[in-house]
């Protein structure tokens, strides 16, 4: 346990090595050695510190180990919302409990074998050495995210998971796509990361702390500080668990935010399975489960929550069945098993979601690196319907892709079998309604994950000749993990067998159970007659998807019986085909709209800001200085020259006065003194 | 291990070594540009050699303003040369002899002609710049503050692009009036504390413009004088730093200067404006800066969200830099406004931050505009291919300055914002709006240069990073993780003077914290 830090770091290490100390120095044996050798020395180290931790006595007291290692952030003494003054300080550090148990496990556990399976399926690429550093980079950060023990360790690994999902989805840089892909996740994400920041900069500016067993503990004692009115009407609670969850629809790709996972498919396959199925994409779920006490005093956002997982559960399964692409099927299968995990969230069942969140790592993954094993067959084929008759191929694919596609249908006794199951029961008991939105959806997903099946594996091949010819199953080095998570996807589901009556075997519930705290809103259980009558109800639902995918893409028939069943519904297929036009919608509004917003502002601050106002004072001084030189010019100079033009002139009229002839002079003196006396005379008489 | 320095005058040989080093350079043969640039690089080393002992002497707990430097020097009118730096003008000293001898080792190949003026104007604007952060004395400020404004526009109007003149004439004008109505503020200040002005009696003291003399009054000063009094420093400042609506002189001065003008434009003149409200507008006048401040907030938010929206709007690399410089700054200011100690923290070390990262974004753009002589985005795609090293060391200089964690622009903006939600929350999440958009536009930029297929053929032979450049942006990506990986001995440093001016604007604070009591200290005696 003391070595703890030490797991993020490995990867960290691993990553530093090959990304800038060894660079091109190690041929290709040493980058993977490199890269692999540090995930599995963090699953090494993770075991040793869980195993550590059941046998310690913290866990015994049900408390958790916190490791801090060393003071952050020290950001200065402010304000809290109580007027007292706190000094907010937030470190680096650490935490083992069982929630971070289980996340740890599936996090390295998962990782390390799709590291393995990445050497085999990279092998022919460019760029070799930098898809492990940025795979080893997103293992660190992944490991952050969840043995963080504060909300900002936590964000750290939250934001560094998405700069590494920008890289590895951006991977084939050189195309036009996948960057775009890239970038259009990372701000996807940031929007959500937004939120995330509110509830974190609300929680600090009214505990002063982002330490989880702080914050958790003070509340759990004390829930009436986060249930006064807050802001816009809003408890504390319910505003952080607002701002988390819509970080959490960023990261989770939950409606309305789910666009960016789709696109991200653009990336290598094993980063899809890695990233987009396994690990990252499931943060979301790990911190509203880490944040249940919150979540539990805020009802309004627990049923938003619940709500809004059934309705992407269902909406991305409904796209998923007219999905052609390999990937994007599961891609969206991933946003429709995401969403279970919200419904169990928002119904109160947080093991439940936690325990989907493992079982679905497990098959999801499989089938991801299933798809890419194929994807490495066909030579890059991603469409399905240049699929077909592969399990001749590719037997090995073939039968873990089996497994895996049963696991997620639901059929009995499977891992996916009793996770969903215990999502379903829990949502019967607290909501009707989003339980039949659940069970649809459990049909839906049979549906188009036994349809994948069928026009990858069944039937006549549909490719091209070389296609045919080149179509071989994967080397050892790729087969080996997908029968690794086979067998998880087949057996994980036992350590959480539901309680049947006073029949309680529930590993996995008693065990996450303990980080769920009991205040207020809490999980509903159904009865024991119930809870069978649902298992046998969802194991109809399932096989009736299976029905339905084997009848139109079974059989040897090809794609024309799934073309005429699209065909009957052209306006429906068109819609689920397009994806609801979503990406078209948010293009038309958001992306154009801050577009227009950004010219528009551009032409204002160079037209208006700069050509008016800077320049307009600009032209103005000119201007008045040009006046000036004109007033300067031509009335004061003017004034100036005025009294010398007067004088001029006016001498110049007088000079004809000076004719020197006495004659004149003795004229204008005569009549100068006539003027005098008739004035005289005259005004003086009439006085 | 450095107690040698406080046997000199250790701030005054810190400042005045580049003046030395211009004036040597000056009997130097024109011819020699090599000579020319060796020495004047060796100088700004030296010089920067010489600040480092600063960090290490420097007493975290001890008096606020250290190394203090004193004397007479035009006692008619109670003029001083007063030197000191606290925390505060320690970081941005540092900062700018790190960037000093940065742009002066990216300068080698960038400029040609003309090499000796080039240099000696570059020293003398590091003169400049080093007695603003250090004076003490308002006149002596003053000084500074209008001297680096000389060098400046002669490195734009000589060295610059296509619209140097423009650009530099627009810089000065622009600078100057700001200048200009800050000593109209200053001159107030002057008069008020000795014999008084517009009908205002005088608080009859010895004329002096000692700024901790200013300080020990601000409580006597009228509420209406301290409004009228900001308003004139924040012309000045606000036009440096540059606020929304008196920013547009930046991006014509940052698109046609050369790149070492630019990185120190951004890097440190920049931080002026800032340090201003910080040293001057927020101790001296904190009944002013209560009644402004929604209106110091929202200009600080319209600038964030602004200059993000217009830089997304940009096709010049450089253009674009410019804007984002825009919104950053405004992050800092929002911070420094939020007046808690989190806010003022992060702010200022935001300041840092933005140095170090826009300052390394300018360097880069000056990396392939020198291979190119283009800043159109435009031209460029699929660099990756051709130049990894740079396209690593960008990525990561990007990430710095979007805020991601680990990186220290995360650690600034969470600071500023933690600050900003407690005063007032709504404040934060606007301002929060600016990292989304920071992402946005920096990305794509980042997109269309480095990724995407290299169709122009003009780019097919593009050298990667050579040694020297390796060497001057190591330091620079070195600092960013060291202040996102641990920040705490720069908060260490800040913790003093950022308690001693939250304790002079909110009362609140200080009647209730109670830290070892920081008073302004007492004036140095001859």
């Amino acid at each position: 346990m003391r070595w703890l830090w030490l797991i993020p770091v490995l990867p960290f290490l691993g990553a530093f090595l090959n990304g800038v100390v060894l660079r091109d120095r190690l041929g290709k044996k040493g980058v993977w050695m490199v890269a692999c050798g540090s995930v599995l020395a963090a699953l090494l180290v993770s075991v040793l510190a869980i195993s550590g931790y059941l046998g310690s006595e913290q866990y015994s007291a049900h408390e958790p180990f916190e490791q801090s290692v060393y003071e952050w952030i020290p950001a200065g003494s402010m304000g809290l919302d109580d007027g007292s003054f706190a000094d907010v300080s937030v470190e680096m550090g650490f935490l083992l409990d069982p929630l971070s148990c289980v996340m740890l496990f599936v996090v390295t556990f998962v990782g390390f074998w799709i590291h393995w399976f990445s050497v085999g399926y990279m092998d022919h690429e460019p760029g070799f050495q930098r898809y492990f550093t940025y795979l080893n980079l997103f293992m660190g950060m992944m490991l952050m995210l969840v043995l963080g023990n504060n909300y900002l360790v936590t964000f750290v690994g939250w934001e560094g998971v998405g700069l590494c999902s920008y890289l590895l989805i951006g991977f084939y840089f050189d195309e036009e796509f996948p960057p775009y892909a890239g970038r259009k996740a990372f701000i996807v994400n940031r929007v959500g990361d937004l939120a995330f920041l509110a509830g974190m900069f609300a929680l600090v500016a009214h505990f002063g702390t982002l330490n989880y067993e702080k914050l958790f503990g003070t509340i759990e004692a004390e829930p009436a500080l986060v249930q006064g009115d807050y802001v816009l009407g809003m408890t504390l609670a319910t505003f952080v668990t607002l701002a988390l969850f819509i970080g959490a629809t960023g990261k989770s790709a939950q409606i309305p935010l789910h666009v960016w996972l789709p696109d991200a498919m653009a990336g290598p396959t094993p980063v899809s399975a890695l990233i987009h199925a396994a690990t990252m994409v499931t943060a979301g779920v790990y911190i509203v489960v880490r944040s249940n006490v919150l979540y539990q005093l805020a009802h309004g956002t627990s049923e938003l929550v619940a709500i809004i997982g059934a309705l992407t559960a269902i909406f991305a399964a409904t796209i998923g069945l007219a999905q052609t692409d390999i990937k994007k099927v599961l891609a969206y299968s991933t946003v429709s098993q995401l969403g279970y995990m919200f419904l169990a969230c928002g119904v109160g069942a947080y093991t439940a979601a936690i325990f989907h969140l493992m079982t679905h790592a497990f098959f999801k993954g499989l089938m991801f690196l299933g798809s890419g094993s194929v994807i490495h067959a066909m030579s890059g084929e991603q469409d399905m319907r240049k699929m077909g008759g592969l399990k001749e191929h590719l037997p090995w694919t073939y039968r873990t892709f089996v497994a895996g596609t049963l696991a997620i249908a639901g059929a009995p006794l499977l891992a996916g079998f009793f996770s969903k199951d215990q999502i379903l029961a829990a949502t019967w008991a607290d909501h009707k309604l989003l339980w039949v939105v659940g069970l649809v959806t459990a049909g839906l997903t049979a549906c188009y994950m036994f349809r994948l099946l069928f026009m990858t594996f069944h039937g006549p091949f549909r490719g091209s000749e070389e296609q045919h010819h080149h179509l071989h199953e994967s080397p050892p080095s790729m087969t080996i993990p997908l029968i690794v998570l086979a067998v998880g996807a087949v057996f994980s589901g036992y350590v959480g067998i539901p309680k049947l009556g006073s029949i309680d075997i529930n590993v996995f519930d008693h065990f996450v159970g303990q980080v769920v705290a009991h205040v207020g809103h809490g999980e509903h259980h159904a009865s024991l007659g119930i809870e069978l009558f649902l298992m046998a109800l969802s194991v109809v639902v399932a096989f009736a998807g299976w029905w339905l995918a084997r009848k139109y893409y079974g059989g040897d028939r090809g794609l024309a019986e799934g073309e005429r069943w699209a065909a009957k519904f052209p306006t429906v297929h068109r819609w689920l085909f397009n994806k609801y036009y979503v990406d078209e919608a948010y293009d038309a509004t958001a992306v154009r709209g801050t577009w227009a917003c950004a010219r528009g502002l551009f032409r204002f601050d160079s037209k208006f800001i700069d050509g008016v106002l800077v320049n307009g004072s600009r032209h103005l001084t000119v201007g008045i200085s040009l006046l000036s030189g004109f007033f300067d010019k031509y009335f004061v100079d003017g004034l100036v020259n005025l009294v010398g033009v007067v004088s001029q002139s006016g001498s110049r009229f007088f000079r004809r006065l000076q004719t020197g002839l006495v004659s004149q002079y003795a004229l204008v003196l005569l009549i100068g003194m006539a003027m005098l006396v008739w004035f005289y005379v005259v005004v003086g008489l009439r006085r | 291990m450095f107690d040698w320095i406080h046997n000199i005058p250790i701030l005054s040989v810190v400042t005045y070594l580049p003046l030395v080093g211009a004036l040597l350079i000056l009997f130097m043969n024109k011819e020699s540009g090599g000579s020319i640039r060796r020495f004047a690089t060796l100088v700004a080393f030296v010089d920067f050699l010489i600040s480092l002992p600063l960090w290490f002497e420097f007493e975290r707990t001890g008096e606020l303003f250290q190394f203090r430097e004193s004397a007479s020097w035009i006692p008619s009118i109670g003029v001083r040369y007063e030197f000191g730096i606290d925390g505060i003008s320690l970081l941005l000293v540092l900062l700018t002899t790190l960037l000093g001898v940065i742009s002066f080792l990216s300068s080698w190949s960038a400029i040609g002609e003309r090499e000796k003026e080039y240099y000696i104007f570059m020293l003398l604007l590091q003169t400049g710049m080093l007695g603003v952060f250090m004076a003490m004395d308002f006149f002596l400020f003053y000084v500074f503050w209008e001297v680096m404004l000389v060098p400046m526009y002669f490195l734009i109007g000589i060295w610059g692009g296509p619209r140097k003149l423009y650009a530099a004439i627009k810089f000065f004008l622009y600078t100057l009036v700001g200048s200009v109505v800050m000593l109209l503020g200053v001159l107030a200040l002057y008069f008020y504390n000795s014999s008084g002005l517009l009908g205002f009696e005088g608080l009859g003291n010895p004329r002096t413009f000692a700024i901790l003399q200013f300080h020990e009054i601000s409580a006597l000063i009228p509420p209406s004088m301290q409004w009228w009094i900001f308003l004139a420093f924040f012309v000045g400042f606000a036009i440096k730093v540059p606020m929304f609506p008196f920013h547009t002189w930046l991006p014509d001065a940052h698109v046609e200067a050369p790149t070492a003008g630019s990185v120190i434009l951004a890097g440190v003149l920049l931080k002026m404006g800032t340090y201003g409200f910080v040293r001057f507008s927020l101790p001296i006048l904190p009944e002013g800066t209560r009644a402004l401040l929604p209106w110091m907030v929202a200009l600080s938010l319209i600038g964030i969200i602004y200059g993000a929206l217009v830089a997304m709007a940009q096709k010049d690399m450089k253009k674009l830099v410019a804007y984002s410089s825009v919104s950053h700054l405004g992050f800092v200011m929002l911070g420094i406004f939020a007046l808690n100690s989190a806010g003022l923290n992060g702010g200022i070390l935001q300041m840092i931050n933005h140095g170090l990262s826009t300052g390394a974004l300018f360097l880069l753009v000056g990396v392939i505009y020198e291979r190119r002589h283009t800043r159109m985005i435009a031209d460029y795609g699929g660099l990756s291919s051709k130049m990894p090293l740079f396209a690593t060391v960008f990525l990561i200089i990007t990430m710095a300055s979007i805020g991601l964690p680990t990186l220290n622009g995360f650690v600034g903006e969470f600071t500023i914002l933690v600050g900003a939600f407690s005063r007032t929350w709504w404040w934060a999440l606007v301002g929060a709006i600016g990292i989304v958009l920071g992402a946005a536009y920096m990305l794509w930029m980042f997109q269309r240069v480095f990724f995407g297929p290299l169709d122009n053929p003009d780019n097919e032979d593009l050298e990667d990073l050579n040694k020297r450049e390796l060497l001057y942006l190591m330091p620079l990506v070195i600092l960013c993780f060291w202040i996102g990986l641990y920040p705490k001995p720069f908060f260490a440093i800040l913790e003093k003077p950022v308690d001693y001016i939250v304790r002079r604007v909110d009362a609140d604070y200080a009647a209730n914290v109670d830290v070892a009591a920081v008073t302004a200290p007492a004036e140095v005696s001859e």
